[in-house]
Parts: C-alpha cells; structure tokens; sequence
C-alpha cells in the first residue's frame, strides 16, 4: 500500500522530463520558422536589394530582363482572398446558425460531419472542379451577366473572362466555407443553454435570442474562425493557379485575369534559374509578412473584441 | 494494339537482320557474353547476340538517366520503351521536368543527357564544358510546330499574316471583326466578338518558340516583348501546360492561344493558317513543319533556327528540340548505351516519332545528327 509521499515522490521526477520536452517542442517550432524565414530571406536579399522598394510597388514582372516587381501578385493575393471572405463569412454563418440552432437533432450530425469532409478535400481537386465543372457552368456565365447588367461599374467592367480574380475568390470562397462553418459550429455549441433559456424567459423570439445571446458571445471566437479562413485563402496555391488566369496585370474589375503571389510561385520556379528563382523565393517572404500582418491584425480585433 | 505489336516486331526484325550482316564482328567479347548467359532461356541468348552492333560492346546493357524537355517527353517515353524491349538489360530513366531544369542537370552532371527545346547559350555551354571537361554536343531528335489554335464556332479557317498575329497578341487587335483580320480573311464573316488571348503561364519551350517568331517578324514586339521562356504578356490569360491553354481555347469562344502541333490536332480545335515568308499561306502539318528544314543551312554545333524558314512550304512558328550530350563521358559502357539508343531513335524509331505527330527531322538533318551522335565516347 502506497502512501501519499510516496505517490508524489514517483512521479515528481518525471515532471522536470516532460516539461523539457515539452519546451523543447516549443523552441524546436521557433527556431524553424526563424530559420526559414532567415534562410529565404538571405537568399532573396541581392533581387531585394538591387530591386529596392520597387520589389513590392512596381507591377512590372520580367524575369528576362532581371524586374521583378511583385504588387500585381500582392494586389490578386488580397482581392481574391476578399471575395473569398465576402461570399463565405455571411454563408458559413448561416450554416453555423442553422446547424446549432434551428437543425433537427438528426439532421446535425451528418450534416455537420459533412461540413468537417469538405474541409478535408484537398485543393487540388477544387482547383480542377473548378476549372473543369464550375467554369463552363456556373463562372463563366455569372461573369457573362454581370458584365451584361452591372459592367457600368467599375469593379465589373467587361470584357469578362471565367478565369478571373471572382473565379478564383468563388472557389476559395467554396474552400474556405467548411473551415469557417465547423469552427462557428464549435464556438456557437459552447454558448450555455442557461443563457438561451433566460432570453426566452423575457420573450425573445429564437432570432432575437440569437441575436442578443449565441452571437454576442460567440464573436471573438468567429473572428478567430474568420481569420483561419483567410489563412487559408491566402495562401491557397493550386486551386488559384488554375482559376485566376495568370495575367501579371491589376484591374479594377474583378471579372479580369489577374495573378496571386502563391500561384506565381507555383507556375514559375519549375524552370526558374539564378535571379528568379531568388525572386519567387523574395515572392514568398513577402507573402510571409503579409500572413503576419494579417495575423497580427486578427489578434488585435479578437483582442478588441473581448474587451467589454 | 495489334499494330504496336506488329510494330515492335517489325523493328525487331530489321534490326535483327541488320546485325546479321556484321557477322565478321571481332567475338572475343562476345563469345564471353554467350557463356556467361547460356544458363538463360535461349530468347535471351538470341537478344544479347544481335544487340551487339558495334564492335566494342557485345551486349548492351545498364542504365541511363536523362532530364529535360516535356515537348518531346511522350516521344521519348515510346522510344525508350521500344529500345528497352529489344535490350532486356538496359534502363533509361527520362524525368519532363522542363528545358530549363534539363540544361541545369546536365550541367550539374546528375544526369547522363539533357534535352531542351532551345538550344543552350554560349555561357551556359561554357559553365558545363569548364564542370565537365568535355564538348557539350546539340543532337537534334526531332521538330515541332507551334499551332494557333482557335474557338470560333461556324467560321471554317482563319488566314493570319505576321502583322496580324503579333498585333492579337500585343493585345492591339481586340475584336474578330478588326478590319485588318477581316481583310485577310475576304468572305469569312468574323463575328463580332472580343479575342480572348490565352498563353501560357509557366516556363516553356513552346513559348520561347513562339515568341522567337514574334521577335524575328514584328519590330514591336522585338521591343517592347521579346523572346523567352516566359515573357511579359501584354495581354491575355495563362493556361499552365499545352493542355491547359487548350483548354481555356476550348472552353471560350473567341478565344485564341497557342500550342505544340500534336496537342492541336489531338484537341480538334481549329488552327489558324499563317502566312510564310515565301507569301504563301501555310496550315500547320506535319509536312509543313519538316518543310521548314528545306533549305537552311545549319552551323557547325547544330544549334540553328527554323523559325520563319524560307523554305515554299514551311510553315513559319517550327522549332527543333535537342538531346543534351557531352562528347566524353566518365563511364564508357553509358556512352556506348547512349550512342547504341541515339542511333535507333534517329533511325528506326522516326516512323514511332510521325505516328506521335513528331516531324521527323530532314534527311539531310539527319546524318549531321547522326555524325554528333557517333563523337560520343569516353574519356
């Protein structure tokens, strides 16, 4: 029969171990990304520093004549991700509020399990959904129409093209939605049935109850889920590759070909030598410090968000 | 399938009588070979005895690794299949990862042949003579076409002159109905439809030729684009690969893009005739594409142009692609492999290369090649 000492005798000494581990996870994860971003940085550093500022303001990108200049890609990176978030926030929370809220019981899980699926299927294969089944039938007659009725605005000025910055950010919105539902989902299941309970109790209705209860105290959590979804938005390569017609160009209109700092890297470095090559490598620091910076901003509104 | 087979046989066959007739061959090396395999099956036996064409080696075998190209890939792979058939004991590893990356590998040394599109430039020669030691050889294989390919249904053929062409892709010609493309295309009703340009949007060969004969016909383009693997377009949207362009083409009425000759015709998309530099009218064939290489005169290194031959018949975006090989090889067995496998391919294998929509290179063309192929050895 052990006693008490005895019990906490054995297994302190095994405390000191695990959390060795542990910490050495931690700055195992550290060190990576500082080396990565070191490693990548030094090798980008003679295209940065004989193209300047100009790297990240000129739209100019001619790997023959040895410019590179990256905002077309920065600028498609940032558009698409936009119309992904446009399109997928409203809907995810939707299906997030009807998923917690107003779904029978049966229907829940299989719906929700299949939310999670989707969320699993590799971007390749919406890449070449896209391209093959939602080009011909959905994205290029959507961008025909409006071009035909709204092409007095800038933003969809003809002539329009399926491939375009709104084709990619419809299929990135398609990627991400499952992502930023099972997260809602998640966040909007931990809101207390006391509370629910209490707003019924003063008469709201189960939108009102919504309103004022499961949304209010779900929002730090859907701006999190939010943020995960433009995470992946942004730095989705292959899908983007495929629909965003790969034109080294900005437009105002988002029915035109444009290009993204992942797909250029995609499409390029195969056969890129000597100053290119640095350059794509250049395209992906700088689409590391964009994450960052988005990253960043999240914390800052989550942080905002939870402030009462 | 049956005719594949019969094919292979029939190779076989010639190759086999072929050898027969070099039976006074010195058979010291070969009377070994025959005893170190007579406890094999007797086909194999048989094998090894008409492999051995040229005297040094009696039995080919071993393994080869090349890289480059993906235009000529799909040939390769059948030529490598057919000669590995014929040679049980030999390998040959070919990755389409692209003429830079070929030209980069063979340089490096981590393959045994390279194969690019375009031809390589003086300082990348100089870089992999000063690693190697040895000459860097260019071996033409085959030639191919760059076809205009359009979507346009109900409109039968579309005729484009230089001008016309360059002025599409500059993004200056934007409507079918343009009166530049419509007189050049007398009686054809254009409809009235935006072009949508489509090139491609990785690094390629196919597009370094077509943007070779841009610059050599439009002094604006020259300028203001110019020739690479990958350009800056003025206009249009990219399509990653032959079949990616082919299929925004397809897809997209009014479209118009650009790809190897072989993709067009298995694509069935209509392709564009264009007008030579003898004035004539030529649609994109195999027949055409082996008329660019009448009447050229090529240099000393092989390392020519077909682009906007003279040639009557030519049809004028045709480019060659090239085998990569060192004129010394540190293994004297993968130079005899080496050699032994170029010499079939420009040979025999041309009637495999024209039932892939491969031109076959010009008779004349051919012994030049066949003389680079023959300087293979070892150090």
């Amino acid at each position: 029969m052990h006693d008490r000492s005895s019990l906490t005798e054995e297994s302190s000494p095994s405390l000191p171990l695990s959390a060795a581990l542990a910490a050495l996870s931690g700055v195992v994860v550290l060190l990576v990304l500082a080396y990565m971003l070191i490693s990548t940085t030094s090798t980008a550093l003679p295209v940065f520093s004989s193209q300047g500022i100009s790297f990240i303001t000129s739209s100019e990108w001619n790997p023959r004549q040895g410019r590179f200049g990256t905002l077309a890609f920065i600028y498609g990176t940032a558009v698409t991700s936009a119309i992904a978030l446009l399109i997928a926030v409203p809907l995810s929370l939707g299906v997030a509020i009807f998923l917690s809220e107003y779904a029978p019981r049966w229907l829940r899980g299989p719906v929700g399990y299949a939310v999670d699926l989707l969320a699993a299927v590799p971007s390749v294969i919406y890449g070449l959904w896209g391209v093959t089944v939602l080009l011909p039938l959905f994205l290029q007659p959507a961008a025909d129409f409006l071009a035909r009725y709204l092409g007095f605005l800038p933003i969809f000025a003809g002539p329009p093209s399926g491939l375009s910055y709104f084709g990619a950010g419809v299929v990135l919105a398609i990627m991400v939605i499952p992502i930023i539902t099972s997260l809602c989902r998640e966040i909007f299941a931990t809101v207390p049935d006391d509370e629910r309970q209490a707003a019924y109790a003063l008469g709201a209705t189960r939108w009102e109850m919504i309103r004022a209860v499961v949304l209010p105290r779900g929002r730090a959590g859907v701006v999190g889920a939010v943020m995960l979804g433009l995470g992946r938005a942004l730095g989705e390569t292959i899908a983007v590759a495929l629909l965003i017609g790969s034109a080294v160009s900005i437009d105002a209109s988002i029915l035109r070909p444009g290009y993204s700092m992942a797909a250029l890297i995609a499409n390029q470095f195969q056969e890129a030598t000597g100053d290119h090559i640095r350059a794509l490598v250049g395209v992906g620091v700088v689409l590391f410090g964009f994450t960052i910076a988005v990253n960043m901003v999240a914390r800052l509104l989550v942080w905002r968000f939870n402030r009462p | 399938m049956l005719a594949v087979v019969g094919l292979a046989a029939a190779v076989v066959a010639v190759w086999s009588a072929s050898c027969g007739g070099n039976s006074e061959l010195p058979s010291a090396g070969q009377a070994t070979t025959q005893t170190s395999t007579t406890s094999s099956t007797g086909p194999t036996a048989t094998q090894s005895n008409t492999s051995s064409t040229s005297g040094s080696a009696a039995k080919l075998e071993g393994t080869l690794n090349g890289a480059g190209a993906t235009f000529p890939q799909p040939l390769y792979v059948e030529w490598i299949g057919e000669f590995q058939a014929m040679h049980p004991g030999v390998t040959i590893n070919y990755q389409g990862i692209g003429s830079g990356g070929g030209i980069e590998q063979f340089t490096k040394m981590t393959v045994d042949f390279g194969a690019s599109d375009a031809p390589m430039k003086d300082e990348e020669i100089a870089r992999a003579e000063e690693a190697s030691g040895a000459k860097v050889m260019h071996i033409p294989t085959v030639m191919g076409a760059v076809a205009v390919i359009y979507n346009l249904p109900g409109v039968q053929e579309v005729k484009l002159d230089p001008a016309a062409l360059a002025g599409i892709f500059m993004g200056e010609i934007t409507s079918w109905n343009d009166p530049i493309l419509a007189s050049l295309n007398p009686g054809v009703s254009l409809p009235d439809r935006a072009i949508q340009v489509v090139h491609r949007s990785d690094s390629s060969g196919t597009t370094n030729i077509f943007t070779g004969y841009l610059t050599q016909v439009s002094p604006e383009w020259a300028e203001k684009v110019g020739k690479g693997k990958e350009v800056q377009w003025p206009a249009g949207i990219g399509g990653k690969g032959n079949d990616g362009v082919a299929a925004i083409v397809q897809q997209q009425v009014g479209a118009i893009g650009y790809v190897e000759l072989s993709y067009a015709l298995e694509s069935g998309l209509s392709a564009a005739v264009l007008k030579n530099k003898a004035g004539k009218f030529v649609a994109p064939s195999l027949e055409s594409t082996s008329a660019a290489a009448v009447g050229v005169t090529f240099p000393e290194d092989l390392r020519f142009s077909l682009s906007n031959s003279e040639g009557p018949d030519a049809y004028p975006i045709v480019g060659a692609t090239w085998i990569l090989a060192y004129d010394k090889m540190n293994d004297a067995n993968k130079a005899e492999l080496l050699k032994a496998w170029l010499t079939w391919c420009l040979t025999e294998g041309t009637s495999l290369a024209k039932e892939l929509h491969y031109a076959p290179l010009s008779d004349e063309l051919r012994e030049l090649a066949l003389n680079k192929v023959a300087l293979i050895g070892s150090f």
